[in-house]
């Protein structure tokens, strides 16, 4: 039997187990909307296809699974071209599907026709352009397969309207095999062994995680070879998750804003394990001075990342919770006083938290940022999935917040997107409905997406989303204080709309805290309250983001206060 | 240093604009660049010549290996290898004894004329860098009035071959 296009796109969808998927309709997509009208797949509808792309995102990100978004031609698909970007440089699976104008017209300057796959080829892993019905089903296939494989990231289909309407047969095969995409997922194993002998010969070890470690589910992984070999862990602002807070061997964040514990371990061990992480302008500052007394070792699936900015002694490419398993069971068997030889590293790290611990002075009067996030984070005791936006609020939520799991800290790290985090929120709250889903967010931020609200209060997304209000954006004004001679060059968000009034007009629940013995209260109200909630937490106006490491200094350069 | 790349990829459309468009993004340069189908029409080879640091070089193998459509990469210059480029020469010869000495220079070279005019000859010579530099250097002061190049293309020397 014959089915359309758009059929096809629907059962594809099903045999990959997809159940929710973010939208927006329009002309091109319209044989696919059709389809949808009675298919059994959840559509949430947005109001910006900017918020399907990071809504598909936050859902993949919390989940685990690919995240998927449809558009339509022209408009509908560069709306999404920052929400793949977004994905792309944070490596997270996601498949677009855009509208494209009838082929005999393309390339003709049609009404709402864009060179969609032109536009995106620099910020996908892959796309396609499905030229004949007939390779409908095994494409989908395929970018089901590359966005989830490998070193993960968005892939894009551009789907014109008369091969959404054209008939053909439906097969979805069974498994891809491409000759020229084989991603290499066990480690070498002759490497690992290495690593291995590396780690048992080192004095004072690091590992240094990132997202990596949370793409490739690899949390249990690290957890038993940092107790194994009592070696203390700090992670990438991606990495956040993948190593339980209160874990004795935790040092937080790395990096600009990273603890002092994090980049003075950097700079002191002997031996840095880099584990999915990317070293990043922000993680390793000024690079002739990043970490210069220690050996090296790299896991990562991505070949790519590895030497690109710091040279690796020991490089290991494959699947990082395939390679941990493996140095894991080799380490296993090592005769080592692991506790023992470690005690004075780790007593060196406990001094360096002791010196100089995350601190700020909470008065009275106003409210600081950084004590609400830290209410945030003891009311909701890590069992909620945070998502942030961009900014001092990102940065304090790094630094405060607790985690006990990975996959409940979402977060725009590589593009730093402001306006993910509410879009972000709403998809990881469809993916776990009875999950609290708490959005922190800066004044900044949330005007960048806040159309979203309707969504989460139409499809009763009870999204709880915290505005960090300074009304500043607060991280431009903390560069421009710094480095500019306190020219605050608009940067003043003082006109903004009154958020409690906003959220109300949209259905959503409205609150307001401005004062610090407000804050707890309005955190359990919002908690006990079943829709969506945004409240507006005003806070002191000039607070910075400490410690930070001024951009091209070394990281152990760190101003405190 | 120079490098020359022997690239096999998927004979797919958008193919080259991901191969280019991993160049410019980078600000790389290609220096040359020559795409044609292989033995296996779903193939097609290309020799791209670029110019870089080590590390460099590095970041372009292991990006293009990274492309999905890319199925093989191999840099040439690691190893021995041969490299042709065909150039085509349009020399002016409205003169007589122009005529007389662009003929010499083409049989020195073992290279032909292509096409004849009555005002221009065009030299069609095939040969490495060293060679084709030495040709164009030679006809120079004759005049040349236009001149095209292929780009380089290029294999290894010995039994060895590039395959999928």
């Amino acid at each position: 039997m014959k089915i359309t296009g758009a059929k096809i796109f629907i059962e594809s969808l099903l045999k990959e187990g997809v159940d929710t998927i973010f939208g927006f309709p329009g002309g091109a997509v319209l044989p696919i909307y059709d389809a949808l009208y009675d298919a059994p797949i959840r559509h949430i509808l947005v109001r910006h296809e900017q918020g399907a792309t990071h809504a598909a995102d936050g859902y993949a990100r919390a989940t685990g699974k690919p995240g998927v978004c449809v558009v339509t031609s022209g408009p509908g698909a560069t709306n999404t071209v920052t929400g793949i970007a977004t994905a792309y440089m944070d490596s997270i699976p996601i498949i677009v599907f855009t509208g494209q104008v009838p082929t005999p017209l393309i390339g003709n300057d049609a009404f709402q026709e864009a060179d969609i796959v032109g536009i995106t080829r620099p910020c996908t892993k892959h796309s396609y352009l499905v030229k004949d019905v007939r390779n409908l089903a095994r494409t989908i296939k395929e970018a089901f397969y590359i966005a989830t494989t490998g070193n993960q990231g968005p892939v894009l289909i551009d789907l014109p309207k008369d091969i959404l309407n054209a008939e053909t047969k439906f097969e979805y095969p069974h498994s891809v095999n491409m000759r020229s995409y084989k991603p290499t997922v066990e480690g070498h194993i002759r490497q690992i062994k290495r690593m291995a002998d590396e780690i048992v010969r080192s004095k004072r070890p690091l590992i240094y995680a990132g997202g990596g470690v949370i793409l490739s589910n690899a949390s249990e992984e690290l957890v038993v070879l940092s107790k194994t070999t009592q070696t203390p862990v700090t992670t990438t602002l991606m990495g956040l998750g993948c190593f339980p807070s209160d874990s004795k061997l935790s040092l937080g964040m790395c990096g600009m804003h990273g603890t002092f514990r994090s980049n003075m371990a950097i700079t002191e061990t002997d031996l840095l394990i880099a584990i999915g992480a990317r070293f990043d302008d922000r993680v390793t500052g000024k690079l002739d001075e990043f970490s210069v007394n220690s050996r090296k070792i790299h896991i990562d699936i991505d070949p790519t990342s590895i030497g690109k900015n710091v040279r690796v002694d020991l490089p290991v490419v494959g699947d990082i919770k395939n390679v941990l398993k493996k140095l894991n069971s080799h380490l296993k068997h090592v005769k080592k006083d692991w506790k023992k030889d470690s005690k004075s590293w780790l007593r060196k790290i406990e001094k360096w938290k002791r010196t100089y611990p995350l601190v700020y002075k909470q008065g009275k009067s106003a409210i600081k940022p950084q004590y609400v996030i830290e209410q945030i984070a003891e009311i909701t005791k890590g069992d909620a999935i945070y998502v942030t936006d961009v900014g001092q609020h990102q940065m304090w939520s790094a630094q405060y917040l607790k985690f006990k799991k990975p996959r409940t800290f979402l977060t725009s790290g590589g593009l730093g997107t402001m306006g993910y985090g509410y879009p972000a929120g709403i998809g990881a709250q469809a993916a776990f409905p009875k999950k609290t889903v708490f959005v922190i967010s800066g004044d900044g931020s949330f005007q960048m997406n806040l159309q979203e609200l309707i969504t989460a209060v139409q499809h009763r997304l009870p999204v709880k989303v915290a505005i960090i209000n300074n009304s500043f954006l607060g991280m431009v004004r903390q560069w421009q204080q710094l480095f500019y001679d306190k020219r605050y060059s608009h940067v003043c968000m003082a006109n903004a709309p009154d958020f409690v009034k906003l959220a109300e007009s949209y259905g959503a629940l409205g609150l307001r805290a401005k004062k610090p013995d407000e804050v707890k209260k309005t955190i359990e109200k919002a908690l006990a309250y079943k829709g969506p909630v945004v409240i507006d937490f005003v806070v002191t106006k000039e607070e910075n983001v400490y410690p930070m490491v001024p951009a091209g200094k070394a990281i152990h350069e760190m101003l405190l206060v | 240093m120079k490098h020359t790349i022997s690239v096999l990829v998927e004979n797919k459309f958008g193919v080259l604009s991901r191969i280019s468009s991993l160049f410019s993004g980078r600000g790389f340069n290609i220096e040359s660049l020559s795409v044609a189908e292989t033995m296996d029409t779903t193939v097609s080879r290309m020799t791209i010549v670029t110019r870089g640091s080590d590390q460099i070089i590095e970041q372009v193998t292991k990006q293009l290996n990274k492309l999905v459509d890319v199925i093989k990469v191999n840099d040439l210059t690691e190893e021995k290898f041969i490299d042709r480029e065909m150039v085509l020469v349009k020399v002016d010869t409205e003169q007589a004894v122009k005529r007389d000495e662009v003929l010499r220079i083409v049989e020195i070279f073992r290279c032909k004329v292509a096409d004849v005019s009555s005002k221009a000859y065009t030299i069609e010579v095939t040969g490495d860098e060293g060679k084709i530099k030495a040709i164009v250097d030679m006809l120079k002061p004759i005049g040349i009035k236009e001149i095209v190049r292929t780009g380089r293309i290029a294999m290894t020397r010995g039994s060895k071959a590039l395959k999928e």
